[in-house]
């Protein structure tokens, strides 16, 4: 099974893609923040990543520079999923690395459709 | 509110089935009957009506076309996506349009989306060609879509799509590329709007296709008609297919024991061609083989 690392610092968000990706056969893994994620990613690299956008401690972008700058050699792919709907944020995001974007609020046929265009599932 | 079973078999859904039927020769199945009356709501507001007793009573006192319009419009299920089984599009793009490519000298592509709700999957291959510009360069390409659906064909043709539409299998690459921020929701831009001609028609009187299609897609479409509705379907897409014709069908459908006009393609899996000379002589090969 292939594993998604949701990082969200709100319960509630992390509960929800929890229940999706789980209904999706996914395995999921959670981190508060971005500097957790990057804890989590050095010890096991994930899949694919559900990123926030605002986060304390770090931010999704933060988190992204940083993975970056690591030398793992494998990549997760990246999923920004954010209330940051502007088309300005969208186009950093994806100039930053990210592979996909989901604008909240979302469900789970939106989730279905990201995962399959980043080849998860 | 989801409506009782005792009131889907009253006269009133009766009448309304009724006409949903005659307009689009669409059988409304168990399924989206209990819906019914939450998707008339919009309706019976917009022109002063308690419910749908009433409504039936005054679609049967008047000759109202735009109350009529407006019923057919809101029964009738407008679900779609972009790039709706992801798979398709990757045949069609790399398998199926590069054998038209080698055989079409005019340089000339037709396509059909037949039966295109809101124009999801017309602009979704609006989307391939234009990030494939090079490879088609110098092509006429026409992409034909129509609906019965009046106000479905005025949202494709806008070219305007909510949050939600745009996010569900539209690659974020492409949103940027191809759609511009409209208020809360995503146009897209004009180029791409210029491939597709949005039309309203209906499948069983047919006025807007002409000549041949080189590909047809009428997905997810003939599960919502009757086995009669669906031959005569297939006798139209058959009467604007050629010997070299590829036909999409939705998940789930089939031409076995729907049509003789159609058989399994030789060469591309989960599509079909027009029965001729070619396709039996195909079919035959990949039989003995």
């Amino acid at each position: 099974m292939k594993n998604c690392l949701v990082v969200d610092d709100s319960k509630v968000i992390r509960k929800v893609a929890r229940h999706i990706l789980e209904s999706l056969d996914l395995t999921v893994t959670e981190a508060v923040d971005g500097q957790d994620a990057l804890t989590q990613c050095e010890a096991s690299l994930p899949d694919v990543v559900l990123l926030d956008w605002n986060m304390p401690v770090m931010s999704g972008m933060e988190f992204l520079q940083a993975l970056s700058a690591t030398k793992m050699e494998a990549r997760p792919k990246i999923i920004f999923c954010t209330t940051e709907n502007g088309i300005g944020h969208i186009k950093a995001a994806v100039e930053a690395g990210a592979d996909e974007y989901v604008m909240k609020p979302f469900d789970r046929e939106t989730l279905e459709s990201k995962l399959a265009i980043v080849g998860v599932i | 509110m989801a409506l009782p079973p005792s009131r889907m078999g009253s006269g009133a859904a009766r009448i309304l089935t009724g006409l949903l039927e005659a307009r689009t020769g669409q059988v409304l199945s168990e399924g989206r009957a209990w819906r019914m009356e939450t998707a008339l709501k919009p309706v019976l507001r917009d022109h002063g009506l308690q419910d749908i007793d009433e409504l039936a009573g005054k679609l049967l006192r008047s000759r109202n076309s735009r109350l009529d319009e407006d019923v057919v419009n809101a029964l009738l299920n407008n679900e779609s996506s972009f790039f709706r089984d992801l798979q398709i599009f990757d045949l069609i793009h790399r398998q199926i349009l590069p054998r038209i490519q080698d055989e079409r000298g005019d340089r000339v592509l037709r396509i059909w989306s037949a039966g295109c709700s809101t124009g999801q999957e017309a602009y979704s291959l609006a989307i391939r060609f234009c990030n494939e510009a090079a490879r088609w360069a110098g092509w006429r390409i026409e992409i034909l879509a129509t609906d019965i659906s009046s106000a479905a064909i005025d949202q494709a043709r806008s070219g305007v799509f909510s949050q939600m539409d745009v996010q569900r299998g539209l690659p974020i690459g492409d949103l940027i590329k191809w759609f511009e921020p409209a208020g809360d929701d995503w146009r897209a831009n004009p180029e791409l709007r210029r491939m597709i001609d949005f039309r309203q028609d209906n499948l069983f009187a047919a006025r807007v296709p002409t000549g041949a299609y080189d590909l047809l897609l009428c997905r997810n479409v003939l599960l919502y008609f009757s086995p009669e509705r669906r031959q005569s379907v297939f006798d139209l897409l058959a009467r604007h297919s050629h010997d070299r014709s590829v036909l999409l069908l939705g998940a789930g459908e089939a031409v076995i024991g729907q049509s003789e006009e159609f058989v399994p393609h030789p060469e591309f899996r989960g599509s079909y061609a027009r029965r001729g000379p070619s396709a039996d002589a195909g079919n035959s090969a990949r039989r003995a083989g």
